[in-house]
C-alpha cells in the first residue's frame, strides 16, 4: 500500500464496502440505506452513514414505461407496418384521419415541473383505429407517477373524429367527440381548459384520485395544409357531466412544416423530408361564467417529428409555460407506429369476408 | 347494480352480434361498460372498412368515375416535375409507403383500391390525378392525401403516370414495375 499513489489511497479507503441495511422510512416503501465502511480508513474514521431515501417513484417510472415498451415491441412484431406522414403535433389536431383499416399504436410521455409540490410525469397508450376515411376511433389509457409519491392509473379517454366534409376545401373542419372518465390525479395534458391552473396538480396521489370525472369534450377541429405548412386551430367545449359543473373551453393552435417538400429518389433515414417541425401554442379560455384569460393557463411548444424508413415515428416537444398558473415546463415526447392490416385482422375473427 | 348490454351491428357484410353482460358494481361496471362499447364500436369500424374493401369490384368504376368530376381549371394543370428525372424514383418510392398497400405492390389493384394501369387512370392528365390524389375519394375509403407536401404528390403523379397499361405488359422493368 505504500507504494501506490496518495490518490489512489483516498479512493480506496473513501469508496465503503457497501453493506445495506434496510429501515422503513416515514413514507411507504421507502428506505434509509445505511452503508458501513468495513475498510480500515486512516482518512476519513467514520464507517456508518445514512444516505437519504432512494426515490420510490423513480422504479415506478421505469415499470411503465417498459411495459408500454414492450407492448408496442410486441405488437409491432406481429403486425404488418405501413408508412405515413404523421404529423408532430401533441396536443393540436389537424383534420388528417387515420388511413381505413389501419391501427396506430402509441406511446406518449409528459414530464412537468410543479412549483412548491413534487415533479410528476404522465404517460398515455394510444390506439388510434381508421374505420373509414370519414371516422377515426381511439382509446386512452392514462397513467402518471406523481415523484416521491405514488405511480396510478388515472383513467382511460374514447375518442372520435368524423370528417365533415368529402373533400379538401379552404378550411377543412373535423368533429371530435371525446368521453374520458378520469381521476383527479390526471396530469397527461392532453389539452389544457376552463380555468386549468398549476394548482390543480398539487395535490398528492391518494387525495386527487379521490375525485372522479366524467367529462364530454368536443371540439371543431379546422385544418389548412397550403404550400406545404399545415396550419390548425382546435376550438375545445368540455362538460363535466357527474356534477353541475358549467362548461369550458380551451383552444389549441398549430402550425408545422416538413423541413423539405420533396422526398429524395432514395431510401433514407436522416432525409429532411422525413422531419417535420412546428409549434403548438394552446391554453384555457374559462368557462361559461367567466369565459376569458383570466385565472388560465397557457402553453407555447415547439415540436418535432421524425417519421423513420423503418416505421416509426417520434415526436419531442418541449412547452414552457406563458403565465404564473401554468408548469414552467413540459417536456413530451412519443413513439407511434401504424400497423396495416388490422382491420382485416378483427373481420376474420367477425367471419367477415376476404 | 347488474348491467346488460346486447350490441348488435350490421354492415354491408353481414351481421356482427356482440353479447356483453357486465355484472360488475358500481362505477367499474361503468367503465368496463364504457370500454366494451369502445371496443365493439372499433369492432364494427373494422368490419365496416372491410366491408368497403370487399366491395372493391363494385366500387371500382365510381373510383374512376371520380376522376371525370375534377374541375376543368385542376384538369389542366401541368405536372411542374415531368422533366425531373428523380421523380419517378422519388414518387415510386412514395407509392410503396403509401399507396401500395391498397392498390398492391405492383399498383394492378389490391383488397381496397383498384389498379392504376387501368385505361382510365393512364388516359387522365395529370391534373386530374393530382387533383383526386389531394381530394380523395372519402366516402369509398380511399383517404385524402393533401396531407403529403404539393412537390411529393406531383412525384406520385410521375409514378403513376410511368406504369405500363394492364393490357400491356412491359419489357421495361425499369419502367412499369414497382422500384
Amino acid at each position: 500500500m505504500a507504494g501506490l499513489p496518495v490518490g489512489h489511497l483516498s479512493r480506496y479507503y473513501l469508496r465503503p464496502i457497501r453493506i445495506w441495511q434496510r429501515v422503513r422510512c416515514a413514507g411507504p416503501g421507502t428506505f434509509i440505506r445505511k452503508e458501513r465502511n468495513l475498510r480500515l480508513n486512516p482518512i476519513n474514521p467514520q464507517t456508518e452513514f445514512t444516505r437519504a431515501c432512494p426515490r420510490r417513484a423513480a422504479r415506478h417510472f421505469v415499470r411503465p414505461v417498459l411495459l408500454f415498451g414492450l407492448l408496442t415491441l410486441l405488437l409491432a412484431a406481429v403486425a404488418f407496418p405501413a408508412r405515413a406522414q404523421e404529423s408532430p403535433y401533441i396536443v393540436t389536431y389537424d383534420h388528417y384521419l387515420e388511413e381505413p383499416g389501419s391501427l396506430e399504436v402509441e406511446y406518449f410521455s409528459t414530464f412537468g415541473t410543479q412549483r412548491a409540490r413534487n415533479d410528476f410525469h404522465a404517460f398515455w397508450a394510444e390506439f388510434e383505429y381508421g374505420a373509414t376515411a370519414w371516422w377515426t376511433t381511439e382509446l386512452y389509457f392514462d397513467g402518471q407517477t406523481t415523484f416521491n409519491d405514488s405511480t396510478i392509473f388515472t383513467g382511460f379517454r374514447w375518442e372520435n373524429r368524423f370528417r365533415l366534409l368529402q373533400r379538401e376545401h379552404f378550411i377543412n373542419p373535423v368533429l371530435y367527440i371525446e368521453y374520458e372518465q378520469t381521476s383527479g390525479a390526471d396530469k397527461i395534458l392532453k389539452e389544457v381548459e376552463g380555468h386549468d391552473v398549476e394548482a390543480d396538480y398539487a395535490d398528492p396521489n391518494a387525495v386527487a384520485r379521490r375525485e372522479h370525472d366524467h367529462e364530454i369534450e368536443t371540439k371543431l377541429l379546422l385544418s389548412k395544409t397550403f404550400n406545404g405548412w399545415n396550419i390548425a386551430e382546435n376550438t375545445i367545449a368540455t362538460k363535466n357531466v357527474t356534477g353541475g359543473n358549467a362548461w369550458e373551453f380551451g383552444y389549441a393552435i398549430g402550425a408545422s412544416r416538413p423541413l423539405a417538400l420533396k422526398a429524395s429518389a432514395k431510401h433514407c433515414s436522416f432525409c429532411p423530408e422525413n422531419f417535420i417541425a412546428g409549434i403548438e401554442l394552446y391554453g384555457g379560455l374559462g368557462d361559461r361564467y367567466s369565459f376569458g384569460l383570466h385565472d388560465t393557463s397557457h402553453y407555447l411548444a415547439p415540436v418535432v417529428a421524425w417519421n423513420l424508413p423503418s416505421d416509426w415515428t417520434l415526436r419531442l416537444s418541449p412547452g414552457f409555460g406563458l403565465n404564473d398558473n401554468s408548469h414552467r415546463f413540459l417536456l413530451r415526447w412519443g413513439v407511434s407506429r401504424e400497423f396495416s392490416g388490422f382491420g382485416n385482422a378483427i373481420s376474420r375473427l367477425f367471419g367477415g369476408r376476404q | 347494480m347488474i348491467s346488460k348490454m346486447t350490441t348488435k351491428m350490421t354492415t354491408k357484410m353481414g351481421t356482427l352480434t356482440a353479447t356483453t353482460t357486465l355484472t360488475k358494481m358500481g362505477s367499474q361496471s361503468s367503465a368496463a361498460k364504457w370500454i366494451a362499447i369502445a371496443i365493439l364500436a372499433i369492432a364494427a369500424g373494422a368490419n365496416q372498412a372491410i366491408a368497403q374493401s370487399s366491395d372493391a369490384p363494385h366500387f371500382k368504376k365510381d373510383v374512376y368515375a371520380e376522376l371525370s368530376k375534377a374541375p376543368k381549371k385542376a384538369v389542366a394543370r401541368r405536372n411542374p416535375l415531368a422533366q425531373d428525372p428523380d421523380a419517378i424514383v422519388a414518387g415510386g418510392k412514395l407509392f410503396e409507403q403509401h399507396c401500395a398497400e391498397c392498390h398492391g405492390d405492383m399498383a394492378d389493384g389490391g383488397k381496397k383500391g383498384p389498379s392504376l394501369r387501368a385505361d382510365e387512370v393512364q388516359q387522365s392528365t395529370p391534373g386530374a390525378l393530382f387533383w383526386l390524389l389531394t381530394n380523395g375519394v372519402v366516402r369509398r375509403g380511399m383517404p385524402v392525401w393533401s396531407k403529403l407536401p404539393e412537390p411529393q404528390r406531383w412525384q406520385l403523379v410521375s409514378y403513376i403516370k410511368s406504369l405500363t397499361p394492364a393490357a400491356q405488359p412491359s419489357s421495361n422493368s425499369d419502367k412499369g414495375s414497382h422500384p
